[in-house]
């Protein structure tokens, strides 16, 4: 008797393998849009088998949701497999960022970028431009830190993961894995 | 749509089917137009309904010459799209419709929408502008894949000719196989014109398309378990079960446990309306035992049903006492509105043929419910979907319905529009037969009936087939008479003319005031719907009396060798009832205008 939208929302992040062709990210966006699904990111990207793309989203939602969304997911031919990543993951987001600085204040804006494991791509005169990686968390932390200086540009990936251990989700090729070619009538 | 972007090109070099003499053994070198035309011969495809246009119209040649595709030439291509439909319910095969790029194929969005909501197995072949075009805002191009995603299975966009037989026999396969649906295979035009060796793939590569049939016997023990332990056991009939070619099961399973059924509109002669158990039609407008059934009911058995808005009213209220059976062979569809308690993904025969297993062997313990029985059939004696005959004595619509229904028995197939008479047809036909009922469910589509009878007479010619249609929807589509008439397809229209949208009349007179704004359509011989159908090949008649109607539907059924639409010119306030207004209750169910049914004092 539950509506399937009560509950509380947790942050889901999903590994979607998917065929290497034209036009299949514009049928994963075109569900999320259509079915009313709000993802927080997602990246898209090859992998070690040519004829796989792999697709990393992120979405804070229900449970209920998130079943409705991989089922939905799952529909589309091009969908091969569908992971869900533990918490543990390693899970990084790249920024890049322009912040303003002085004389004064350039070499503690540096500090911070070394704190935090980044790198200055660019110095002029009154600007510093920032690349770090990291967990969405970390780099949130280290945006708090920049904001004071003034964020005069900011850009940002989607979060990519992958599970941590020795396991790999494209281990055996999903081509190797699938049972035998349907065969027609 | 059919204007050509270029001259007509001589004859190709290849001819049609001689084969490149000099290359390997049985390796054709073929057109892709060739190719396409053999692909759809190998995949068992008789008929394409369809139109030709310029960038379709390399497939045209060589099918001019096909022995085993049969086109026939429509006078619209949403037309081809609902026939497709309607010979794909009808045969079980797959329906195949064809159009040019642009408006050609923009007009089959409709008809592709259709069979996405209501699961129907089509494919949908386009032209589409030469590659090198793609994308430059060509003389008929059209994004069909993109304006087409979201109402597809599935598509696909060839620009190879070697490519064309495998995306054929992938678009069969993904269209007939799992959850059926509609699938569209768009071919650029150079593609249609280059030439490869022909080459049909032994098996379809789909890595991501793997449909389960087969359910998992642990969840079936679990339905089993739900059933033996149900005191008010109701079978919640969809579409999927005439889809799965389960209606015999489910009627062992109904007879087996003494369990009341509801069949849904798509469902209907899934379990025969004459059976005890079956209460009818649940939802908007359905039976009063049927929505009294699912709501007092404390374990809904789900079969190939989706928990539709029309069925479950306010979702929240709705069958709130009982648990939840839902097998379907859409895992998506599960948990999407009403959260089962027992999921169970698979083809329903199987599902329903382990069930049957499972309960057999627990025979002794299946619950008694011949108090619930008598329960709903008691509610079902005393709440008949009936009407009142208008006292003007003009025509009744639903008595209309009912004597077409009785003179032509259930052998017959029967084709609905959408609106009133949709609803008046599923209270008033003589459901006995699975897949004898096409009607557009899920999009609610007007214009459906005439082209859908087409393709269904086109699939069972021996067969009576009926479209009963409204004024309204009729003349969205009529025009696919021409076709009929010149193709030799002799359907049965039956034109329920209450001069207006009569559906949305009903909702401005129960929720506007009266106020009916732009529902009078006026249809008082404009168009003359006689000689309309006379000028268009058909015979035409007409009853506007009680005493024409018997003679009129006897003079239709006499007459096989043409088309023939018959004009029934109705009372123009009856109203469809019972009713379950828009985003109520089920509980809030009316039989007639402010009048809710007596539920006899009981818990029922």
């Amino acid at each position: 008797m539950t509506g399937p939208t009560t509950g509380i929302t947790r942050s889901h992040t999903l590994s979607v393998l998917v065929e290497n062709k034209p036009g299949v990210l514009a049928r994963v966006a075109g569900l999320f849009s259509r079915r009313g699904f709000n993802i927080d990111s997602l990246a898209v990207g090859p992998t070690e088998h040519p004829d796989v793309s792999r697709i990393t989203l992120s979405a804070n939602v229900v449970d209920e949701t998130l079943e409705q969304l991989t089922k939905q997911l799952n529909k589309l031919i091009e969908v091969i497999k569908i992971v869900e990543l533990e918490p543990g993951a390693a899970r990084r987001e790249l920024i890049l960022v322009k912040v303003r600085t002085t004389a004064a204040d350039r070499g503690q804006v540096l500090e911070i970028i070394q704190i935090f494991g980044g790198k200055a791509v660019d110095i002029t005169h009154d600007t510093i431009t920032i690349e770090a990686v990291g967990s969405p968390d970390k780099l949130e932390a280290l945006l708090r830190l920049l904001e004071p200086y003034g964020v005069k540009e900011l850009v940002q990936s989607g979060l990519v993961a992958i599970g941590r251990g020795s396991r790999s989700i494209t281990d055996r090729s999903p081509r190797s894995e699938r049972p035998k070619a349907m065969r027609l009538v | 749509m059919t204007e050509t972007e270029q001259a007509p090109k001589p004859a190709a070099p290849h001819q049609t089917t001689a084969p490149a003499a000099a290359r390997g053994p049985q390796v054709d070198e073929l057109t892709g137009a060739q190719a396409l035309v053999r692909s759809l011969e190998l995949v068992g495809a008789e008929v394409v309904f369809g139109i030709p246009g310029g960038a379709i119209l390399p497939a045209y040649d060589p099918l001019y010459d096909s022995e085993g595709v049969r086109h026939i030439l429509v006078r619209h291509e949403q037309g081809a799209g609902h026939a497709a439909e309607g010979y794909a319910m009808v045969t079980g095969k797959v329906g195949v419709c064809m159009a040019t790029s642009g408006p050609g194929a923009t007009n089959l969005v409709t008809p592709i929408a259709d069979a996405y909501m209501d699961s129907v197995p089509i494919v949908a072949i386009t032209g589409q502008v030469g590659s090198a075009s793609i994308g430059t805002d060509a003389f008929q191009e059209a994004d069909i894949t993109g304006i087409t995603m979201p109402i597809t299975k599935h598509n696909f966009l060839v620009r190879r000719p070697e490519d064309i037989p495998g995306a054929i026999k992938a678009a069969f396969h993904i269209a007939a196989t799992g959850r059926p649906g509609p699938v569209l295979v768009d071919i650029t035009k150079d593609a249609l014109q280059a030439t490869a060796p022909f080459a049909m793939p032994d098996e379809v590569d789909l890595p991501g398309y793997r449909p389960v049939t087969r359910p998992h016997h642990k969840q079936v023990k679990e339905a089993a378990k739900l059933i033996l332990a149900a005191e008010r056991p109701v079978l919640y009939i969809g579409g999927g079960v005439i889809k799965s070619g389960a209606s015999a099961l489910v009627r062992r399973l109904a007879e087996l446990g003494n369990i009341p059924a509801v069949t849904t509109l798509t469902a209907l002669g899934a379990l025969p309306d004459s059976h005890p158990l079956n209460m009818g039609m649940p939802g908007m407008h359905g039976t009063v035992a049927a929505v009294g059934a699912l709501q007092r009911s404390d374990l809904l058995i789900t079969l190939g049903a989706r928990f539709d808005d029309r069925v479950t009213g306010k979702l929240s209220s709705f069958a709130p006492e009982a648990k939840v059976i839902h097998a379907d062979i859409d895992p998506a569809e599960i948990s999407k509105n009403r959260a089962a308690d027992v999921p169970i993904v698979g083809d329903v025969s199987e599902v329903l043929t382990q069930l049957l297993e499972l309960l057999a062997e627990h025979r002794d313990e299946l619950p008694d419910t011949a108090a619930w029985v008598e329960q709903l059939q008691d509610v079902q004696r005393r709440y008949p979907t009936g009407f009142e005959e208008p006292s003007d004595g003009m025509l009744s619509p639903q008595a209309v319905i009912k004597r077409i229904g009785e003179l032509s028995g259930p052998e017959a197939y029967y084709v609905a529009g959408v609106g009133q008479h949709q609803m008046w047809s599923a209270h008033f036909l003589p459901f006995e037969k699975p897949g004898h009922w096409l009607n557009s469910g899920g999009l609610g589509t007007m214009g459906y009936g005439v082209p859908a009878a087409m393709g269904a007479k086109v699939g069972a010619p021996d067969q009576l087939v009926w479209c009963v249609d409204g004024d309204g929807c009729f003349q969205m589509t009529n025009q696919e008479l021409v076709t009929c008439a010149l193709e030799g397809i002799p359907v049965k229209i039956a034109v329920i003319n209450n001069q207006s949208l009569g559906m949305v009349r009903q909702w401005q007179t129960l929720f506007y005031n009266s106020r009916y704004s732009n529902t009078d359509l006026k249809t008082n011989r404009v168009p003359d719907f006689q000689k309309l159908a006379e000028a268009m090949g058909c015979i035409g008649l007409r009853a506007e009396h009680p005493d024409e109607v018997d003679p009129v539907i006897e003079k239709a059924l006499s007459i096989n060798d043409r088309p023939v639409v018959v004009e029934f010119v109705v009372h123009k306030d009856a109203m469809v009832w019972p009713m379950v207004a828009a985003g109520t209750s089920n509980d809030e169910i009316q039989v007639a205008r402010d009048m809710a049914p007596d539920w006899d004092g009981e818990t029922l």
